[in-house]
């Protein structure tokens, strides 16, 4: 599949990133002319995932997450979300609704959203080397363009 | 994330405004949890009016301010959810638990 752009932003795992990195996902998949509810349901995953990589991937410390945006000629948009942290151990647990290894602060519900919010979702992760997460939306092209 | 706590016979409404991810829930929770204990109300309405975006960490604030009415058994509902934050609070569910008007 032909990728006709793409862009990738670098930033350490401060959770003050999580709204820039949604906004800017946002921002970038704006060319491909989203509706209201399209965009929002994009900001929404990448929160999720962004936070995921913030909250659990370097739980004491600071760590690089990696978001790779790409959009396809199939007219789709491929949000890639990477960290060098922990890793998940059984990432089938970690998919399930309401666990959370995040106290009473989280609601286990992350990758649930993004399940729900995007076409697709792959999560790839190997503990002590990280998780990359790997979601693709397509948006409809909207008549009259 | 700007939380206004008002009372009035024992009936709070907290706004929620802004946006509500993982960064500000804290914040939030911390102000709803010393809102609910300064005035033990009978009811807690939240009004999601000025939310512009939540994520999951909205659920879990959700989740957290039903559990503390629970213990000072009163009740609470939520009003004024935006389209986004609906979107969200359904996926994962709460309408089975919480009373969205």
């Amino acid at each position: 599949m032909k990728v006709e752009n793409h862009v990738t932003l670098d930033f350490p795992s401060r959770s003050a990133n999580e709204g820039f990195a949604r906004t800017a996902a946002a921002c970038f998949a704006a060319q491909l002319d989203p509706t209201l509810e399209e965009v929002n349901d994009i900001k929404t995953a990448v929160s999720e995932a962004v936070t995921n990589a913030i909250v659990h991937a370097y739980p004491d410390t600071l760590g690089k997450v990696s978001m790779r945006l790409r959009i396809r000629e199939d007219h789709s948009l491929e949000i890639v979300v990477k960290d060098w942290g922990v890793g998940i151990a059984d990432v089938e647990r970690a998919r399930a609704p309401m666990f959370t290894t995040g106290g009473d602060e989280r609601a286990g519900m992350g990758f649930t959203i993004m399940e729900s919010f995007m076409d697709t979702l792959r999560v790839r992760s190997t503990p002590g080397k990280g998780t990359t997460v790997t979601m693709r939306r397509a948006i409809a092209r909207r008549a009259g363009r | 994330m700007p939380v206004t706590c008002k009372e009035e016979g024992r009936r709070l409404t907290a706004a929620v405004s802004g946006e509500l991810d993982h960064h500000g829930a804290r914040a939030v929770m911390e102000e709803l949890d010393r809102c609910i204990d300064m005035t033990l109300p009978r009811e807690l309405t939240l009004d999601l009016g000025g939310l512009t975006f939540t994520d999951s960490s909205g659920i879990a604030v959700l989740l957290r301010a039903h559990r503390r009415m629970g213990q000072v058994r009163g009740a609470m509902r939520v009003i004024h959810t935006p389209p986004q934050a609906d979107k969200v609070f359904q996926a994962a569910g709460l309408g089975r638990l919480i009373r969205f008007e």
